[in-house]
C-alpha cells in the first residue's frame, strides 16, 4: 500500500498513539531530571515503560495491520519483555543504592532489619 | 508424562513466543516451535524450579483489570507531578506494609505490580517479620497506599495462589 492509499483514521490514529506515547516517556526524563533523590529517580523511567511503550506499540500495530492486510500481534510480545524486565531492573538497582546508602549511613533511608547487616554495619568504618 | 513435558505452561508459552515472532502458524513452524519449547522446558528442569500451583483462574483477569486501571491512574498522577513547574518535590518517602502473603511467586507477581506502577517501589522483602518496605512519590497518602496494595492487590493474589 503505497502512501496516498494509507487511509486517513489510520494516519491520525497511528500519529496520536505514537505521540502520547512518545510524551510519556519524554515527561519520564524530565523526571529523571527534576527528582533530587535516588529513590525518586526510579519511578520515573515506570512512566515510559508502562502506558509508554503501549501506546507507541498500539501505533505499530494500527500501521502495520492496516498496511499488510493481516493483523501484525508479535509486537506484543515486546510489552511483555518490556514489562517484565523494567521492574526487576529497577529493584536490583534499589537495592543496590539501599546497601550503600546504609553502609554510608546516609540519613534518610530505613535501617536494616536484617541481623546479618546490622553486624556488617558496625563493623565496617564509614568510608571518608 | 512429566519427563517429557515437565512445565506444560512453559511450553506452551515458549510456542505461542516462536509463533508470534514467525508470524505464521504454519505446521513447519508448529513443529519446530514445539520441538525448541520442548527443549527449553527440559532444560529449565535442570534448575527445578517449583511449578506455580495456581487454584483459581478468574482473579487472575480482575488482578489484570486492577492493575491496568492503577497504572493508568498513577501515570496520569506521576506526569502532572513532575510536568507542574511548581510542585513539591519532597513528599516521597519510605513505607512498611506487613503482608499476608507469603506464597513466592504471588510475591514475585506484586512485587513486579508494585514497581511497575509509577509512583511505588518495591525495596526489600523480610521474610521472617512478612513486611516490605516501599518507596512512594506521595507519603501524604500513606494509608491509601497501603490499603491500595493490601486489598485490591493481596486479597486477589491469595484467591489465585491461596
Amino acid at each position: 500500500m503505497t502512501g496516498d492509499q494509507f487511509p486517513l483514521w489510520a494516519a491520525i490514529a497511528v500519529s496520536v498513539l505514537l505521540v502520547a506515547g512518545s510524551l510519556l516517556m519524554l515527561a519520564g526524563c524530565i523526571g529523571m531530571v527534576r527528582f533530587r533523590s535516588f529513590y525518586q529517580r526510579i519511578h520515573a523511567p515506570t512512566l515510559g515503560t508502562s502506558f509508554g511503550t503501549i501506546f507507541i506499540l498500539a501505533g505499530s500495530v494500527v500501521y502495520f495491520t492496516v498496511t499488510q492486510l493481516r493483523p501484525a500481534v508479535h509486537e506484543v510480545l515486546i510489552f511483555v519483555f518490556v514489562s517484565v524486565t523494567t521492574p526487576v531492573t529497577l529493584m536490583l538497582l534499589a537495592r543496590a543504592a539501599l546497601y550503600r546508602d546504609r553502609i554510608e549511613r546516609v540519613q534518610d533511608v530505613p535501617a536494616s532489619k536484617d541481623p546479618l547487616d546490622n553486624a556488617e554495619m558496625q563493623t565496617s568504618k564509614k568510608p571518608s | 508424562m512429566s519427563r517429557v513435558l515437565p512445565y506444560p505452561l512453559l511450553t506452551l508459552s515458549l510456542l505461542i513466543m516462536w509463533l508470534l515472532l514467525q508470524q505464521s502458524a504454519s505446521p513447519g513452524h508448529i513443529l519446530l516451535g514445539l520441538a525448541i519449547a520442548l527443549l527449553a522446558s527440559r532444560a529449565m528442569a535442570a534448575l527445578q524450579p517449583e511449578k506455580p500451583r495456581v487454584i483459581r483462574f478468574l482473579p487472575i483477569f480482575r488482578l489484570a483489570g486492577r492493575a491496568v486501571v492503577d497504572i493508568m491512574a498513577s501515570n496520569i498522577a506521576v506526569s502532572k507531578l513532575i510536568l507542574n513547574p511548581n510542585s513539591d518535590m519532597t513528599k516521597s518517602g519510605f513505607l512498611t506494609v506487613p503482608l499476608e502473603l507469603k506464597h513466592r511467586f504471588g510475591l514475585a507477581i506484586l512485587s513486579c505490580i508494585v514497581t511497575a506502577t509509577p509512583g511505588s517501589a518495591w525495596l526489600e522483602y523480610h521474610p521472617e517479620e512478612s513486611e516490605v518496605l516501599i518507596h512512594v512519590l506521595d507519603i501524604e497518602n500513606d494509608q491509601e497506599w497501603i490499603d491500595t496494595l493490601k486489598y485490591r492487590y493481596e486479597t486477589l493474589l491469595l484467591e489465585i495462589f491461596g
